[in-house]
């Protein structure tokens, strides 16, 4: 069974008196050890098809599995808890948590959601740091460093719970061709590494060409192709 | 609960100003509140140690209906030697009461030959009087304080012998009008001048009890009043209520209670004062919570407003929205702690340095009273437990609304 299975999805927005059909039935498997892109134009339903994917939102309709577990009736505190034990996130602005440190941020999830003891935790984390390649950085915070770095360290922080499922929402956006191309090709790396399926937002044709599945959304309705560098 | 605490702390030094002024803003309350809880619960304390260790005692006994015509000292009113000797035995078999003291209160007309004027007397025994109002002796500023008062001899308040110009050894008359109704005249000689206090009785002079006798003719070991020092005051409410259900009991020929008995706050209008006090610093009280409540709850509103992103990030990262809940109610609880922590410190400070200082200060007719403010930790407990139980509530709504804030909205705020 696929890491992520979606039968007939459908999500509707209700805009004042208006019902907006931001997802319109849509269905596919993604096979554990992905990498995928979405793609498609703004307002084609990439973010909200991801929201659902990473449990932050609920289908109208439709079956959506992630991890062989049906999130579309998880409550508050359950979507909370499987998001902290399934997904990893990673944004187009970092959001890395500017009054921790760089090691901290890679640990908060260890500390703050799982619990993990400390030894096995800074293990972890130093495992992590090292993998992104920003040991250096350790102690430094969000501030003092760039882009690039940054979304290495949301990386190591999307990875460090050994998620099955890492969800990036425009990794890349906020980021120049060059820094682009080597976070994507890190992605890539991760998942080789750890064998977590990545699942990426992007409307970049250079970037989107990385993946190995790419799922085109246009209107709320999915196509999908084959991508410019399979896995196989 | 540390690594809340920690992230907690971190985010209030991400806002250094804002803390700084917040956790200013809690510590002058407090210090506000503590400096006024320190005066006036100081001066409260030594005009009550005043009124009771030197005049009323903690409390009296009288007969029936003394009380409410207390101002003529009607003699009419005297309690019996019979109703004495009760009176006695209750007290003498409570182990709560140090020392007690009879007392016979009455008018007189004193003259110093050239001039005349009223004065009231108190004819006591001085043992029993200086074992129950022991800082009596201090309030006699000129003449021999040793032994209180002497037969034969008189202490004088202060304002009398201003205005008739007498010093200690001069000799006056004191005539009064005995129950019967006939007058008598006895001279006496002034032992020593005693400084007036506030409050009904503390213009009062000082006879010997077997004067006071002579002086109205008593035959019988008849008195006023029994004025009692307990061993701790502590205890006032407990030992009066012991006593009038016991003493309550004895009724006279009417069938009506024989004795009343009251606390030295139903003596003395400073009773009246001391509530006052104690309102004021609920009123102080009030302004402090407010003050925390406000400052505190609109740091944590900014703070939340602020970090939407971030909420967003960690409630998507599986924080769950107790522990989002529980870092914002943190971060009040640490300015609570910080406010309050410093707060205390300073007023400390401040309360050692005002008590070096023996700043004097005036109340009624009386000068030179030196403030020393006193602070208990009591005091500080209850001012600190306070701020920062309401800066824990004042952070709970904002709190409440991060923890129950939809992540996707929060991820999209900019």
């Amino acid at each position: 069974m696929g890491l992520v299975v979606a039968e007939n999805v459908v999500k509707t927005y209700c805009m004042g008196d208006v019902e907006v059909n931001a997802i319109k039935g849509v269905s596919f498997e993604i096979e554990p050890a992905s990498f995928v892109s979405f793609v498609g134009p703004s307002g084609s339903g990439k973010s909200t098809l991801l929201n659902m994917i990473g449990c932050l939102d609920h289908p109208s309709s439709g079956k959506l599995t992630v991890a062989g577990t049906d999130i579309s009736s998880l409550n508050r505190q359950s979507s909370a808890s499987f998001r902290g034990d399934n997904i990893g996130f990673i944004f187009q602005d970092f959001n890395l948590i500017p009054v921790l440190t760089i090691e901290e941020n890679v640990e908060y999830p260890l500390l703050m959601v799982q619990d993990w003891p400390v030894s096995k935790r800074k293990a972890r984390v130093r495992e992590l740091l090292e993998a992104v390649g920003i040991t250096e950085q350790a102690n430094k915070y969000p501030h003092q460093l760039s882009g690039g770095q940054k979304q290495r360290v949301a990386i190591a922080r999307a990875l460090v719970t050994h998620a099955k499922l890492i969800l990036a929402d425009e990794p890349t956006a906020n980021l120049d061709h060059d820094t682009a191309y080597r976070i994507i090709e890190l992605m890539k790396k991760m998942r080789d590494e750890y064998g977590s399926t990545f699942i990426f937002s992007t409307h970049d044709p250079k970037i989107m060409d990385a993946a190995e599945i790419i799922y085109t959304l246009e209107d709320g309705k999915l196509n999908q192709q084959q991508g410019g560098d399979s896995h196989e | 609960m540390n690594k809340l605490i920690k992230i907690a702390a971190r985010n209030l030094l991400r806002y250094q100003r804002r803390t700084f002024l917040t956790t200013l803003l809690i510590t002058i309350g407090v210090v506000a509140m503590l400096l006024f809880v320190s005066t006036s619960g100081s001066f409260k304390a030594m005009m009550v140690g005043q009124i009771t260790d030197s005049m009323i005692g903690h409390f009296q006994i009288h007969k029936k209906g003394y009380v409410s015509s207390i101002d003529s000292l009607p003699l009419t009113m005297n309690m019996s030697p019979k109703m004495f000797e009760k009176a006695q035995a209750f007290i003498s078999e409570r182990d709560d009461i140090e020392a007690w003291s009879p007392r016979i209160k009455l008018g007189a007309m004193f003259s110093n030959f050239s001039q005349t004027t009223n004065i009231r007397l108190n004819g006591v025994d001085p043992e029993k009087e200086i074992a129950t109002c022991p800082e009596l002796p201090k309030r006699i500023i000129a003449g021999k304080k040793e032994g209180l008062i002497e037969k034969g001899k008189i202490l004088i308040p202060e304002l009398i012998a201003k205005g008739l110009k007498i010093k200690p050894g001069d000799s006056i008359v004191l005539v009064a009008t005995n129950k019967d109704g006939s007058v008598n005249g006895i001279n006496f000689i002034v032992q020593g001048i005693l400084e007036g206090i506030s409050g009904p009785g503390g213009r009062d002079g000082y006879m010997h009890i077997e004067d006071a006798r002579e002086l109205l003719r008593m035959e019988d070991n008849e008195i006023s009043e029994i004025a009692v020092r307990l061993k701790k005051p502590s205890s006032l409410k407990k030992t009066l209520g012991d006593l009038s259900a016991s003493m309550g009991a004895l009724k006279n020929q009417k069938g009506k209670p024989a004795f009343e008995i009251h606390g030295w706050n139903k003596l003395s209008p400073f009773s009246n004062i001391a509530k006052m006090i104690d309102l004021m610093t609920l009123f102080i009280n009030i302004m402090l919570v407010s003050i925390v409540l406000i400052s505190v709850m609109n740091v944590m509103i900014m703070a939340v407003y602020e970090r939407i992103r971030e909420i967003g990030t960690i409630a998507a990262m599986g924080t769950q929205p107790s522990a989002i809940l529980k870092l914002f109610i943190s971060e009040g609880l640490l300015l609570g702690i910080l406010g309050a922590f410093i707060g205390s410190v300073l007023s400390v400070i401040i309360i050692v340095v005002l008590q070096q200082a023996e700043i004097t200060f005036s109340f009624g007719r009386q000068t030179g009273l030196v403030l020393y403010p006193v602070i208990g930790i009591k005091d500080i407990l209850l001012a600190s437990s306070m701020v920062i139980v309401v800066a824990v509530l004042a952070s709970v709504q904002p709190a409440w609304k991060a923890s129950k804030m939809d992540p996707i909205d929060a991820l999209r705020h900019v």
